[in-house]
């Protein structure tokens, strides 16, 4: 349907060619999945509708979803470019090097790559601090659990992914000294049969809370089946297990859209930045709670927001030990942002080892 | 040890049986097309047609069994094409079969744009009043979905027709020499198109089993390489649908308790653990290829050879 919708505003726009929009400021996103009505890339969708909503008639803005990570992708990003479109959105990190190749042709154009890490004169990358909403669902979590269970699943061990089990974990632990966190790896993004095998998995091993870092809602339909709960990912998930879901990390790129492409509206633009927002620009966003979270938990998750907020709290202010009790991070001192980049270990209070 | 109490022990068991099951329809849809002759690769891609037809049916009709139907017929519907490319036109099986897995991937993805994220009921486990409530027992025997035991039925009544029934021997033989088989009079094209057909409605069974009970929801390439694996168990079943069977439990297990031992938090590498089904797949391949007359007697003869009436 919103593609329907998307070619036929082409076309009204294609008969209707007047002077006017020559001087229409030319905006494309590019989509790494459908954009469908949950997750990644309806995320980044809204987005795109905010500034639309806000810029009406100054800029045209067009999509194009599921384009594939690599040669693909650097397509789509380079058509953009010569049809003279003044900013890019490049919404998936595996569009990192296509976008930079693009980019270098094309100095004049403005480029917003999300999630990745290489930067240029004229590529801007962003990212949200989805560990401070993963804490915040950590200590809801932790207040919910009878078992003192926690399961989660994970796709791939890699920092993002760790970090977001630990900032969990360390939420838990806060309220909770005796709950643990168990993960199981699924080492795919997407693979709704394999994440609903692992949910169930630890669902029969007692776990009666479950998060996940993973493409798909299957976890929370396990969830709900089974009459546990689940915290979501990305979207608000709650259509998929209204009893089920706690609460959700949701993202919300809009402020960052609105406000890049006032920059470019005003001229002001820049590149080579590095934007990693949270919880206080309203990057990341908590889904309204089940009825089942009794107020004085809201009122808990609320205070830790409004102080990580405030930069009184830090999800990863030490002392902070590992799980096999080494002490990592000394007391007084909080991780810097490289340290999260790279985060290669669990913290107290989940089982296992890190598969390396 | 931890965690291995007797109620986590059926929870695997139920989770065993959810992951084999679409393993068991598309292996046998696979099995009855490749005894007539026709070797057919495009499982992954029928079962993607098969989810989201089912899919689609049931958001607009919210009833399971006209679900299951649409998934049959949306596969069978596929399979047809196929079937016109290799019986009729004589392409290559092969090419043909990977084309159609190709061509399943992005009609599937297409028809299912709009249908990404909407949620349906799945269909829930039966509950017999009484005997599911018998501890143990009950749980393994009647806490299951109704697809599990049409399974189990459909395995036994294809083992049935294909060793006892007269039409079963017939599709056998044109499996093992169409010239033969055409010589005494039997339809060869004919019957290889219904096997063909067959293996079409099956395939598209496995993957609703998969877009309606397991994981309630249309993604795209949800079935996630499950065809394949439905495509290595017939060959690792030797064309014997009780093997057949068995494979695919033995799949669904390892799958299951890697992810026990890996949420138990034991030291054992999940990358190791993850390989485990297919190394177990791969192993039973090497041992029974070591005899070379079991695969023999029972690969069919003319697997892959396209018939003309005339050669």
């Amino acid at each position: 349907m919103g593609k329907l919708k998307a070619v036929l505003a082409a076309a009204t726009l294609a008969l209707g060619a007047t002077a006017a929009q020559a001087e229409q400021t030319k905006i494309g996103f590019v989509y790494v999945s459908p954009i469908g009505d949950a997750g990644y890339t309806y995320q980044h969708d809204l987005g795109r509708k905010a500034i639309e909503e806000e810029f009406g008639d100054k800029i045209k803005v067009s999509f194009v979803e599921s384009v594939a990570e690599g040669p693909d992708s650097e397509r789509v990003i380079m058509n953009y470019a010569k049809n003279g479109y003044d900013m890019v959105f490049a919404t998936s990190f595996g569009y990192m090097n296509p976008t930079l190749k693009v980019a270098k042709k094309f100095p004049k154009v403005a480029f917003e790559h999300a999630t990745g890490y290489k930067r240029a004169k004229n590529v801007n990358t962003y990212v949200a601090r989805f560990y401070e909403g993963r804490y915040l669902a950590g200590l809801v979590a932790g207040k919910m659990t009878t078992s003192n269970v926690i399961g989660y699943v994970a796709a791939f061990p890699i920092p993002e992914v760790v970090r977001g089990i630990n900032a969990f974990t360390r939420g838990i632990r806060e309220v909770n000294k005796d709950a643990q966190v168990r993960v199981i790896w699924t080492n795919s993004w997407f693979d709704p049969g394999k994440e609903r095998e692992a949910a169930d998995t630890l669902i029969g091993q007692g776990a009666d809370v479950l998060n996940m870092h993973a493409d798909s809602p299957a976890t929370i339909q396990a969830a709900a089946d089974a009459g546990v709960y689940a915290i979501g990912y990305n979207s608000d998930l709650s259509k998929f297990g209204p009893k089920a879901q706690l609460t959700s990390t949701v993202t919300n790129w809009a402020p960052y859209y609105v406000k890049r492409v006032t920059e470019v509206l005003e001229g002001k633009w820049e590149g080579n930045q590095d934007t990693w927002d949270g919880l206080k620009e309203g990057m990341v966003e908590m889904a309204p709670f089940n009825d089942a979270v009794p107020q004085d938990v809201r009122d808990l998750v609320e205070k830790a927001k409004q102080d990580i907020i405030a930069g009184t709290l830090h999800p990863f202010a030490g002392p902070i030990n590992d799980n096999e009790g080494k002490e990592r991070v000394a007391a007084g001192t909080t991780m810097t942002d490289g340290d999260l980049l790279g985060f290669n270990w669990y913290v107290e209070g989940v089982v296992g080892k890190l598969p390396n | 040890m931890i965690g291995f109490e007797v109620e986590t022990i059926i929870a695997i068991l139920l989770g065993v049986a959810r992951g084999a099951t679409p393993l068991v329809f598309a292996a046998i849809g696979e099995l009855i097309t490749e005894k007539a002759g026709v070797l057919n690769l495009g499982v992954e891609g029928m079962m993607l047609v098969g989810a989201v037809g089912g899919f689609i049916a049931v958001v607009a009709t919210g009833s399971p069994t006209v679900g299951f139907i649409a998934a049959m017929l949306a596969g069978a519907l596929l399979s047809a094409l196929f079937a016109v490319l290799v019986l009729f036109l004589h392409t290559n099986q092969v090419a043909s079969g990977l084309a159609l897995t190709i061509f399943g991937v992005g009609v599937s993805a297409f028809f299912g744009l709009k249908y990404i994220g909407t949620p349906i009921k799945g269909l829930q486990a039966i509950d017999i009043p009484g005997l599911s409530d018998i501890p143990i027992v009950g749980p393994l025997l009647f806490g299951h979905d109704i697809m599990v035991y049409a399974a189990f039925v459909l395995v036994a009544v294809t083992a049935w027709f294909l060793n006892k029934s007269r039409w079963g021997m017939i599709l056998r033989a044109v499996g093992e020499s169409h010239h033969a088989a055409h010589a005494i009079g039997y339809p060869v094209v004919l019957i290889r198109f219904c096997a063909i057909l067959f293996g079409g409605a099956m395939c598209g069974l496995a993957g609703a089993y998969i877009s309606l009970i397991y994981t309630p929801m249309w993604a795209e390439n949800m079935t996630a390489g499950r065809g394949w694996i439905a495509l290595a168990l017939v060959v690792f079943a030797t064309w014997k649908p009780g093997r057949a069977l068995i494979g695919a439990y033995l799949f669904g297990g390892v799958t299951i308790l890697q992810l026990n031992v890996q949420s138990l938090g034991l030291d054992v590498s999940g990358h190791l653990m993850n390989m485990l089904p297919y190394i177990a797949t791969i192993l039973v391949l090497v041992l029974i290829s070591r005899d070379e007359t079991k695969i023999r007697l029972n690969a069919p003869a003319c697997l892959g050879k396209p018939f003309r009436a005339d050669g």
